[in-house]
């Protein structure tokens, strides 16, 4: 049997065993589709939690006031050495004049300020930070700018934000790890009952002198089989809840605080995800655990 | 050919002593029964000739194979020469009969061709002609033994060894089975049959080696009975 027609027969049996097989393919088939979707399910809930933090990030600012002494023209001058600072992601200068202005509006009932005068106001560079973590590192390094008489950030906040984004990535990191060991057992128990069914067809195979590699590779097509129909039905499956799920958030009030990304945005790394999940679980099915029963 | 000298079997967990010095030479051609009461080390023997266990101690030659120094990735080599028969046939239940059969000579890489022309002899030989499609649950035990036959024979194995072949046939199906086996030996190849049917080996006249407690007792031509083997 040239090597071609070798190979052609070895993965005609993996494919034939999947259907021979029926109920253990089903079975193992649908361990895989659970645990994918429940990892993927806590996956993009991490993802989605971590996005909406990051929103919130962006919109906590750093105010950095010009010195009073500094010319009018010379105020403007500061910006590049301003976004030149490492962890600057943007800034904007704000005149003592819109300033002003913004201050009015913000107490547009009250008349009391309506005399105020701009020279109380100081020019400022509203400044946003790629890593708020570093904020305090950041605002350290904007005070050693020349001209820069003050900055004004709101520590207390962005160390919120960051023990809370912290918390979030730990907790998540923690249940996806458990739910893969837990995933794994199953999986590997599932596939030991396969293989522990088929023990006396391996004993037959190895009696009559057939190579470990060539009673292993149908068994490793077998499960490479069930490990891709696991991962595409896990990823349809995926799609439809979060779908569902995220329309239903976004149809709700929570829209006001968050927003769910769309599941075309993440559907690359899903897919790629549940693909490589099912080729490994395959392989690792296909030929670790026969390995006991080859040993004779 | 198959040569023992002075094997011992010492099973580590239980500290059972299976084999204890047993010396015995099967030439080739020959037919012969092994037989012995249940205990004393016929399946060890099998296990030994087979690569399933290695010996503690002692020299085996099977076929030009060194059993105590074979590599694992040696033995395929080794079970090509070999056609082992079970009591309990061990077929593939979800092959039929031409497929349990076509499957030993895959593993050794024969052609389509080759296995096309070769399989549809065998199982005329072992008279299973017109059983080609049936699945091995639907024939009967002695059907399904002389499967096991015909796969145990299609590589024109230089050695057959049969473990308690008609333990699950009735007398007419076993001495039928005995007068295949004996058919084959006529052909040329080497049979070793390990049986504790008294009147089973008592009706050739064959050469008969009896163990007992791990030890040879006695090697020679006749019947069973006549070594005063008791059970």
């Amino acid at each position: 049997m040239g090597f071609m027609n070798k190979l052609g027969y070895l993965i005609g049996e993996g494919f034939r065993s999947v259907f021979t097989h029926g109920f253990m393919s089903f079975a193992s088939v649908t361990i895989i589709i659970a645990c994918l979707t429940i990892m993927g399910s806590f996956s993009l809930l991490a993802v989605n939690i971590d996005a909406v933090i990051e929103d919130l990030e962006q919109d906590n600012e750093m105010l950095a006031f010009v010195d009073e002494t500094v010319p009018d023209d010379k105020a403007k001058a500061i910006e590049p050495m301003l976004t030149a600072i490492n962890n600057v992601a943007s800034v904007k200068f704000v005149s003592r004049e819109e300033a002003m202005e913004d201050f009015k509006d913000e107490y547009e009932n009250s008349s009391i300020f309506d005399e105020i005068d701009a020279t109380v106001f100081r020019h400022r560079y509203i400044i946003y930070l790629d890593d708020i973590a570093l904020m305090a590192q950041t605002k350290a390094d904007i005070e050693q700018v020349e001209g820069i008489a003050d900055v004004s950030a709101q520590l207390e906040i962005s160390k919120g934000f960051v023990t809370v984004r912290n918390i979030v990535s730990a907790v998540s990191l923690i249940l996806i790890i458990i739910l893969g060991i837990v995933s794994i057992f199953i999986m590997s128990n599932t596939i030991k009952l396969t293989t522990f069914s088929r023990r006396e067809e391996i004993a037959i195979m190895k009696m009559v002198g057939a190579t470990n590699s060539f009673i292993r590779t149908p068994f490793i097509i077998e499960g490479l089989v069930l490990g891709i129909i696991g991962s595409a039905v896990a990823f349809a499956l995926q799609w439809g809840i979060y779908s569902f799920v995220g329309e239903k958030v976004m149809n709700s009030m929570a829209n006001i605080y968050v927003t769910v990304i769309p599941f075309q945005q993440l559907m690359m790394p899903v897919g790629l995800l549940f693909l490589g999940v099912g080729v490994f679980v395959g392989l690792f099915g296909g030929s670790i655990a026969i390995r006991n029963y080859l040993k004779v | 050919m198959v040569q023992m000298d002075k094997v011992m079997m010492v099973y580590e967990n239980s500290g059972t002593v299976a084999a204890n010095g047993i010396d015995l030479v099967i030439e080739d051609g020959e037919f012969v029964f092994l037989v012995g009461p249940s205990g004393s080390g016929k399946t060890t023997i099998i296990k030994l000739l087979t690569g399933e266990v290695r010996a503690s101690d002692g020299e085996i030659f099977v076929n030009d194979f060194n059993m105590r120094t074979i590599k694992p990735r040696k033995m395929p080599q080794l079970r090509r020469t070999l056609g082992v028969i079970f009591q309990d046939f061990r077929l593939i239940d979800d092959k039929t009969v031409y497929e349990n059969v076509a499957f030993a000579m895959r593993v050794v890489g024969a052609s389509k061709k080759e296995i096309d022309e070769r399989v549809p002899y065998v199982l005329e030989l072992v008279g299973l002609e017109g059983r080609e499609k049936r699945l091995p649950q639907e024939l009967s035990g002695g059907e399904q033994q002389r499967v096991a036959i015909a796969r145990a024979l299609v590589n024109s194995p230089s050695l057959i060894i049969a473990d308690e072949p008609t333990g699950n046939l009735d007398p007419v199906k076993s001495l039928e089975l005995m007068l295949l086996l004996e058919k084959i030996n006529e052909l040329g190849t080497t049979v070793l049959v390990v049986t504790h049917e008294k009147e089973l080996v008592n009706s050739f006249s064959k050469r008969v080696i009896a163990i007992d407690q791990g030890t040879v007792v006695n090697d020679g031509m006749g019947g069973y009975y006549s070594y005063g083997i008791h059970e």
